[in-house]
């Protein structure tokens, strides 16, 4: 039994956001596999919702002619794991999702919800972060277009405001073409755990020149919000393909990340960890471009 | 029947949600209660204000520890002690004022619904006087002020020790002597269905419908919780979804029974949250050891000395007995001629320890199994011959507690097949001498289990049985079906006996202490072998009182009856059909008499199980991880009563084996003792994707004390998994990790520390 105070269910996206305009106590619910987990905890118990699950507008990927790919918010990580655009252009966002919890949570989560709760562990977002995701967010008056990067404002804190809806998630066609991504979420578990650290590294490598060309290295639970490390992105580029670029990788990584020690893992642990699934995640994306490695 | 792989009687009900648990009893519409739990480790309430939750509409009653009865009773699941020394700690009161540790029970409410009675919680104020936090017992043994218990000035709850030899002398005997210390983590159960009960009044009687593994001692414990006479008190246990000795306490029934008492013996239902399980429930003890061995120069044990000390959380529930049973444990198996144990039981302000799947033993068997691989390790001997070189072949007895004794002893068999199994000769010598990142290894471990409780505690159980007008019988016994698959070899052995097919035995399975025979429950492997004893018994007291009847309907001259699935032979002729006889018992008009039988017993035998475990590990050194490659479980449990049941169980047990090496461990914070990590998220309870396949193996012998040859095989699966990890890891990697779970940060730091990373 839950403690909800009212509950309305919109079936178009403006009638989400007149919804929420009209209820400003009210909270979305999509999947609901984070929204009712507070609620039982007492957190958000006694709480309003709207719910945006019947809204087929935000549901499915579509790649435009552009190039870009547009993922609805309301795609549940089953969809994108199976989705065939997900699997020919981005395989590693649906390898990414297919890490959530069990099938049943990656059955009823959506990749809008794992965004906007806002958790640093949520599985999609080292590697949308790695892919310059941008989001499409809904106001009824033209709504706005952020990168991902700037949405995440601090640990649960996300940048939507009372009245918004997140629609859409947008992989621009020149962030992912000719790019290779692989993606480690380090967990204590298989199966049914969040990440301890987890790292997406996308990459694009010339073979012939045998030249890393660019590359991006994103971690969840490495900061209070999922962090890009910048600096060793930019030592990394334009290295020769080899033992030295993957050492390199690993050192640069553990001097960048900054983890905070708690009762889950240490400081210490979490920076060794982060090292070497960097490196490893790295020489992945190298095997997938082609190398031997 | 015995020896069959029967299928489960209760399988079908099972599987297809037939089987009525406690929450789909509850039929009327019923109150819900919840418990207010204190938010601070150590302290005193200094007030609590409980109006704004009482006038919250829905909310039928608020009581706190002002308004229970302010007499303390005993919790564990115990047989109740007629001797004053021997009876169970009680020092507990149904809620309290004095707050022991982080979420003890200071009041509870009553409400028409969950999210009411949730509100009104939020609207109870407290206000406290707060103690200094003391979570570890080797400070807490040292004393507080004040003692967590008054009458425990030091907050040692018990010390015991025993002497055998000359330790000293031995030790100067010795070629090498080596000391070791290690430590066990705080473990729960994870039963999957959590502590559940509702409670109502019925003729001025209170019912309490609850999951219990121990029904009995339930009645008795709320008729003593509540200062009413324990007639008074009727408990039903229905299916349960586990318990694994979380449900051999008395938990929150005497406080549910208490509630209905309070709003005039309306349904009052007390559902547990998982998070409430982990904290306010039962937990296995932590426990630290100082081992000291010496041994001589052919790699013998000339001297042993353990001493251990035993975190026993706010309450004593089972106390010191868990402690104690490891002491046994070190004298048991090993020969050696000069041994000494001391163990210490203290209080802290933590989550309360009890009765846990096999009772100590995981404790006392992982770090004594760690310390023979160190030893070994150490004098540079194989691990498997050094205790080839120091076990007891053969019959051996306990010193101190008679009669315990290997009646029979198949742990050389069992470490054969073992061996075998995991390829340990080739294995331990192609994995010597590995360098690089990823290494493997192999380790193993051994145990031995008594079988039941005797002589330390009574042993007692009962069972009725009545031949029905088809020539079926009803079985009905007071031992508790936990999922360990009891209901079906009590059904095989009624059948053994009685000549019967299986599907004509109708055993009760709920079990009602207004009808049930008296018998004290599931724990302690104890039931196939003490119920066993008792309905082997009963089944030959109907048997007889069978043929006895047949006598009386068949001619004089006929003799040497016998029963044989469904017809009563004379001799080798078919006599008369066991269904004819049994309509004549109840229907005939010159001597009609229902035959039925009836037997309490009392036990008093005891022998010792035994097994080990066999491992092949991969470490991955620079991540912390450790992936089993291969598992195998080899048990001398003496004659199985059901091969496929008995491989579940060790199937269930290596899970929980292997956890406990790896991954389970209740973090608590160290300012407050509140669990960090009460979740089934962050408890870290292995997955099925974290499970290998499992290999189970038996060495059958006929015990001669197991009323069909059998001995304990409920909890000895979970003893030896974790230190075969644990020693698989040292061979793998050269690094002793002396407390486990072997969690990836704790490798990560051992392998640093080794110079590996």
């Amino acid at each position: 039994m839950y403690d909800i105070e009212n509950y309305y269910n919109a079936k178009t996206i403006a009638e989400a956001v007149e919804l929420l305009n009209e209820h400003p106590e009210a909270r979305i619910i999509s999947g609901g596999s984070d929204v009712l987990i507070k609620i039982r905890e007492g957190k958000m118990a006694g709480t309003s919702l709207v719910c945006i699950r019947d809204i087929k507008e935000i549901q499915g990927v579509t790649l435009m002619e552009s190039g870009d790919i547009y993922i609805g918010a309301g795609t549940t990580f089953s969809h994108i794991t199976n989705d065939p655009i997900i699997q020919e252009h981005i395989p590693v966002l649906g390898e990414a999702v297919d890490q959530v919890g069990g099938p049943q949570v990656r059955n009823i989560g959506t990749i809008g919800g794992n965004i906007c709760n806002g958790a640093v562990s949520a599985d999609s977002a080292p590697t949308v972060f790695s892919l310059n995701a941008m989001l499409r967010i809904a106001d009824g008056k033209g709504g706005r277009m952020v990168p991902v990067k700037d949405f995440y404002l601090g640990p649960g804190r996300v940048d939507l405001h009372q009245g918004e809806v997140l629609t859409h998630v947008v992989i621009p066609a020149k962030e992912y073409q000719g790019y290779h991504g692989h993606y480690i979420k380090y967990s204590m578990r298989n199966a049914m755990d969040i990440a301890t650290l987890s790292c997406s590294v996308v990459s694009k490598a010339d073979m012939e020149k045998n030249i890393l060309e660019d590359v991006r290295i994103t971690f969840g639970v490495a900061a209070p919000v999922p962090c890009r490390c910048v600096e060793t992105e930019e030592a990394l580029k334009g290295m020769p393909i080899g033992e030295e670029l993957y050492q390199k990788a690993e050192e640069l990584v553990r001097a960048e990340i900054n983890p905070r020690d708690s009762w889950r893992a240490s400081k210490d642990f979490r920076i060794q960890i982060g090292g070497e699934i960097a490196k490893r995640a790295l020489i992945r994306t190298i095997e997938l471009a082609g190398g031997d490695q | 029947m015995i020896g069959k792989s029967v299928p489960r009687v209760d399988a079908y009900e099972k599987v297809t949600g037939r089987a009525k648990f406690t929450d789909d009893m509850i039929l009327d519409k019923c109150l819900v209660a919840k418990v207010y739990h204190a938010r601070i480790g150590n302290g005193i309430v200094k007030s609590i204000d409980t109006s704004e939750a009482e006038a919250l509409d829905g909310v039928v009653k608020v009581v706190t520890f002002k308004d229970v009865p302010n007499h303390c009773y005993p919790t564990p699941g115990h047989p109740w002690s007629v001797e004053l020394a021997h009876q169970d700690v009680a020092d507990r009161n149904i809620l309290t004022g004095r707050i022991r540790y982080y979420g003890d029970d200071i009041a509870a409410v009553v409400a028409e619904d969950e999210v009411t009675a949730a509100r009104a919680l939020r609207l109870i104020k407290v206000e406290y006087e707060e103690y200094p936090v003391e979570i570890h017992p080797r400070k807490s043994m040292w004393g507080s002020r004040p003692p967590i218990h008054l009458d425990k000035k030091d907050n040692v709850l018990a010390r015991s020790n025993f002497f055998i030899g000359n330790v000293e002398q031995g030790f100067e005997d010795s070629e090498t002597v080596i000391k070791r210390s290690y430590k066990t983590p705080i473990v729960q159960h994870c039963h999957i269905e959590n502590p559940i009960s509702y409670a109502y009044l019925d003729k001025g009687r209170v019912v309490i419908v609850t999951s219990t593994q121990i029904p009995h001692i339930v009645r008795r414990v709320v008729g003593q919780a509540l200062g009413i006479p324990w007639g008074k008190v009727r408990v039903i246990k229905p299916y349960i979804g586990g318990g694994f000795g979380n449900k051999q306490d008395v938990l929150y029934e005497p406080l549910n029974a208490f509630l209905t008492m309070q709003v005039g013996g309306r349904v009052v239902k007390l559902d547990v949250s998982r998070e409430e399980t982990f904290c306010n429930t039962r937990t296995r003890h932590s426990i630290e050891y100082d081992l000291k061995a010496g041994v001589d120069k052919q790699g013998r044990l000339v001297a042993k000395d353990m001493m251990s000390i035993s975190n026993q959380g706010a309450y004593a529930s089972h106390g010191h007995a868990i402690a104690a049973n490891g002491l046994t444990a070190w004298r048991l198996q090993y020969a050696c001629p000069n041994i000494r144990g001391e163990a210490y039981t203290v209080y802290t302000n933590t989550p309360v320890a009890g009765a846990m799947r096999a009772y100590g033993i995981p404790q006392a068997a992982f770090v004594i199994e760690c310390f023979m691989d160190d030893i070994a390790h150490e004098i540079g001997m194989d691990p498997l011959e050094f205790r080839r070189k120091n076990l007891i072949q053969g019959y051996y007895e306990d010193a101190y507690l008679k009669p315990i004794a290997a009646n029979t002893n198949g742990i050389f068999e069992c470490l054969e097949k073992g061996a075998e199994y995991i390829h340990w000769d080739e294995k331990r010598k192609a994995y010597a001498e590995q360098t690089g990142d990823i290494r493997r290894g192999v380790g193993m471990s051994l145990f031995s289990y008594k079988t039941g409780v005797w002589p330390i505690s009574l042993e007692i159980a009962g069972a009725r049985m009545s031949l029905n007008q088809d020539g079926s019988v009803q079985l009905q016994i007071g031992a508790t079906e936990i999922g360990q698959g009891a209901d079906t070899v009590f059904s095989q052995m009624a059948a053994e006996t009685l000549h019967m097919d299986v599907e004509d035995i109708h055993i009760q399975t709920v079990q009602d202490t207004d009808v049930t025979p008296f018998d004290t429950g599931a724990y302690a492997s104890r039931q196939s072998f003490v119920t066993g004893t008792a309905v082997r018994e009963c089944a030959e007291l109907l048997l007889e009182k069978i043929l006895a009847y047949a006598k009386t309907l068949l001619p004089e001259e006929t003799r040497a009856l016998s029963l044989d699935h469904g017809w009563i032979f004379a001799g080798e002729d078919h006599a008369i059909s066991l269904e004819n006889l049994a309509l004549e018992s109840y229907y005939s008009l010159t001597n009609s008499s229902v035959i039925t039988a009836e037997t309490s017993k009392q036990v008093k035998k005891n022998t010792l199980a035994t097994g080990c475990c066999f491992v092949e590990v991969e470490v991955d050194i620079k991540l912390g991880k450790i992936k089993i490659l291969d598992i195998v479980n080899v048990h001398d449990s003496g004659k199985l009563l059901n091969p496929q049941l008995a491989e579940m169980q060790v199937h269930g047990g290596m899970s929980m084996g292997m956890g406990y090496g790896l991954s389970e461990q209740l973090i608590l914070d160290e300012k407050t003792g509140r669990p960090l990590n009460g979740t089934l998220l962050d408890y870290k309870l292995m997955t099925t994707m974290d499970t290998p396949d499992l290999k189970a193996d038996f060495v059958e012998l006929d015990d001669p004390m197991g009323p069909y040859g059998n001995k304990a095989l409920g909890e000895p699966p979970a003893i030896p998994g974790a230190p075969a990890i644990r020693n698989a890891v040292l061979h793998a990697t050269g690094v002793a990790f002396n407390e486990n779970p072997l969690t990836p940060q704790r490798l990560i730091k051992g392998f640093k520390e080794a110079g590996l990373i």
